[in-house]
């Protein structure tokens, strides 16, 4: 778990250090207009949908591939970084940026996978959350890194990219070396998600001990053959094999078609970070040296509260987290579009913003994790992850429209509007779940 | 593979990535100490007085991008001999203008985490009279021909993962008043004769008529570039002509001169220059065959300077605004030149 963890850091290290110097590259390095660059992101957020359920479902073939996609993934991005040395003009840059992005497209849903099925079901709040405040850790480090690197040289792009590509390669070698094949890992656990179907909500509450001692404790003979007796975790259905149509078909479970409408409506009512900050610059008047340092913000708040949220959420319930996470977002909405205009506002807007995040992101994973049986764990989360992705992809083209349309205030209180509504939904859609069987969540 | 082993693994693999990565930083640390080296064969520049009212006859100031230790200060030099000696004055700016007695120098500033950008306002002996926060990366700088406004751009990138989602910004600046109007995206855009919204606009390269009232700009919507002529006291933008980058208008205010998106050309050097008849709307295109991508400046009604790609960053090049003649280069390690008397 931690070297996973590890993994993330380091490649997010790595990545956030050319993100940090990409637009100064482009610009005073070889002189290049990075206007209109942005015009193939609307398209390539498609692709980068479609890579994701691509790499979900290769990850599940051959018995649980995890280790193998995620580590393509991560060995593609670390490759694209000496390229970029090579590319001086627009369209190859772009390319290289699309391949980089494909490779985090192809490791997401399998490192989420490997991430779930190599901690316990009562622990798998933490493990998302101690995998996310590691994530964030690396992305907030890496811009220092790079900045570090320009300081001490003149235009020393090249020395940034290489040192990006060093840090890269560190992060595939520690995938592939401490990190456990999921093959190993998913079938060392005694069966716990099917245990845990049958005794209902109260077991999350009564594991409560920290630190998981039942992942130490679980013996690791104990599993079942290859062909799988152990992902009956959804009820009794036969175990699915990991082919597309089983990928497709996981939406004909109930459990897991909930939380994805959930996650996709909810997703569809939450503006995208960049409005977030502009909105908050707007009602402020944040000045524009301030403006960079908002992302710092939520990331910093993300961080802390990573690991505290992710085991209130084994404790108190996931989904239960997962919504009031929504209803930290709610409250930096209302935030917002209030006349109060004090010092603290930008804080609490951010602290608010960072405990969604902490709230939601790793948490749904873990949610997820529980509707979906082994075998298709990867298609399973990439499902889920895509969904979102894309609802949020609308909305924020929705909320750019409705910005132009009407001024940001009235968009900004119509997602506000959309999301409670959506929230309630959410709630009303889970509250007649713990009758049913298959209800092991809240 | 036991754990010692992947240990052993991980360190030797870490030893020799370390040593990667410390070659790298030392290489570009070094190129750095050879950039503070005066290159043999490059221009004589000498420490001396800049100011932006000599009284001694035309002259050109820049950015001087020579090696050595006067790199990216602004430089003069007479304007009959631009390639001649310079005069360093001490003040570093990556863009720069300057128009009777008011300049504007944009400039970095290193700060613990990363550089921050600022827009400075000079007077005739290059001392600062008031500072800007500047939103990104500058681009674009302008000086009313009367000195009272003063105008820039920036390059503002997206900072999500792999953000490539870029906007411009630009500012503009009464420096009587000192109030400043930190977009133009505070102008209402007048176009096709109807008001016109939209979240994607963008503007930059401003440049200023001698009323200081109007200026002229460039808007980007939806994929396309409008000329525009902006008014400083109604505060509106109208659209005038499509396919406009960088306006640059005429000492005499007839024309503007601009880059002009060429189809059949790369993608990352589409622009030709142009000049465009305000009253006509004729396009004459310039005898410049190479793509430029730089707001050219009025040397006099006929003659235009811009700056091309060269060994030590850029060289300034003429050549005639009525689409005659020749290109000819008249200085190299040099940008963001302007003319003072």
């Amino acid at each position: 778990m931690l070297a996973l963890g590890a993994v993330s850091l380091i490649t997010d290290v790595s990545s956030e250090m050319v993100t940090a110097v990409l637009p100064l590259y482009l610009v005073t390095g070889l002189g290049l207009s990075p206007l209109g660059f942005g015009l193939l992101d609307g398209i390539y957020n498609g692709f980068s949908a479609l890579v994701r359920l691509i790499g979900g479902h290769l990850a599940d073939r051959g018995g649980g591939r995890h280790k193998w996609v995620a580590g393509f993934g991560y060995a593609l991005s670390a490759a694209c970084k000496p390229l970029l040395l090579l590319a001086h003009t627009l369209t190859p840059i772009g390319l290289i940026l699309a391949a980089d992005r494909t490779g985090k497209g192809l490791r997401t849903a399998p490192r989420d996978a490997l991430i779930s099925l190599s901690s316990t079901p009562e622990t798998r709040g933490r493990a998302f959350g101690v995998h996310r405040a590691m994530d964030t850790a690396g992305a907030l480090f890496g811009p220092l890194v790079a900045f570090l690197i320009l300081r001490a040289t003149v235009d020393g792009y090249d020395a940034v990219f290489t040192v990006s590509f060093c840090v890269a390669v560190v992060g595939v070698l520690v995938l592939v070396l401490f990190v456990p094949n999921s093959v190993n890992g998913a079938r060392t656990k005694p069966d716990p998600d099917g245990a845990r179907t049958k005794s209902g909500p109260d077991d999350a509450r009564t594991k409560s001990a920290p630190d998981g001692t039942r992942t130490k404790s679980a013996p690791d003979g104990a599993r079942s053959p290859a062909t799988g007796t152990a992902p009956q975790a959804i009820s009794g259905d036969t175990a699915p094999r990991p082919t597309l149509r089983a990928a497709l078909a996981l939406l004909a479970r109930p459990d897991l078609r909930r939380v994805t409408l959930c996650a996709l409506l909810l997703g569809l009512a939450t503006v995208s970070d960049s409005f977030v900050y502009l909105l908050l610059q707007r009602r402020l008047g944040v000045p524009d040296r301030w403006f960079a340092l908002l992302p710092l913000g939520t990331a910093a708040a993300f961080l802390l509260l990573a690991v505290p949220l992710g085991r209130l959420a084994d404790r108190v319930g996931r989904w239960r987290v997962f919504l009031a996470g929504h209803g930290a977002l709610l409250l930096a909405y209302a935030l917002l579009l209030t006349s109060w205009h004090g010092t603290a506002l930008p804080y609490a807007v951010l602290l608010l913003h960072g405990c969604f995040y902490a709230a939601t992101d790793g948490v749904l994973m873990a949610v997820a994790s529980e509707s979906v049986p082994e075998e298709l764990r990867s298609s399973g989360l990439a499902l889920v992850q895509t969904g979102q992705a894309l609802a949020r992809f609308v909305c924020s083209l929705g909320f750019g429209a409705a910005w132009t349309a009407w001024g940001d205030r009235t968009a900004l209180t119509a997602s506000t509007v959309a999301l409670a509504l959506c929230a309630l939904f959410a709630l009303t859609l889970r509250r007649p779940a713990p009758s049913a069987p298959s209800e092991g969540l809240a | 593979m036991t754990l010692r082993t992947r240990i052993l693994v991980l360190i030797s693999a870490l030893v020799v990535l370390a040593g990667v990565a410390t070659a790298s930083v030392l290489h570009a640390s070094a190129r750095a100490d050879r950039k503070n080296q005066t290159q043999p064969g490059g221009p004589r520049i000498t420490a001396g007085t800049v100011a932006l009212a000599t009284g001694s006859g035309s002259h050109m100031i820049f950015r001087n991008m020579a090696w050595g230790p006067h790199r990216d200060e602004l430089t003069t030099v007479p304007a009959s001999n631009p390639s001649g000696p310079r005069t360093a004055s001490k003040v570093k700016c990556l863009r720069f203008y300057a128009a009777a007695g008011t300049g504007v120098c944009l400039q970095s500033v290193h700060g613990p985490v990363q550089d921050t950008y600022r827009a400075v306002i000079l007077d005739t002996r290059l001392r600062e009279t008031a500072r800007y926060d500047v939103p990104g990366i500058p681009s674009r700088a302008r000086v009313s021909p009367s000195g009272r406004y003063a105008a820039w751009t920036a390059f503002v990138g997206g900072d999500s993962y792999a953000g490539t989602n870029f906007s411009t910004r630009a500012a503009l600046v009464d420096t009587r008043t000192g109030q400043l109007t930190p977009s133009l995206e505070a102008f209402r855009v007048v176009k096709d004769g109807r008001t016109y919204h939209a979240a994607d606009v963008n503007f930059w390269g401003v440049t200023f008529a001698a009323d200081d009232r109007t200026f002229y700009a460039t808007l980007a919507t939806k994929g396309t570039t409008y000329l525009v002529r902006g008014d400083l006291r109604a505060r509106t933008l109208t659209t005038l002509h499509s396919n406009v980058e960088c306006p640059s208008l005429s000492p005499d205010g007839t024309r503007v001169a601009y880059k002009k998106r060429v189809p059949g050309l790369s993608k990352d050097a589409p622009w030709h220059l142009y000049v465009l008849d305000l009253r006509t709307m004729r396009e004459t295109p310039l005898a410049e065959p190479r793509s430029v991508d730089d707001q050219v400046v009025w040397r006099d009604d006929r003659t235009i300077v811009y700056a091309l790609p060269g060994d030590y960053g850029a060289d300034l090049y003429t050549v005639p605004s009525d689409g005659t003649g020749k290109p000819r280069r008249i200085s190299t390690a040099a940008v963001s030149p302007a003319y003072v008397n």
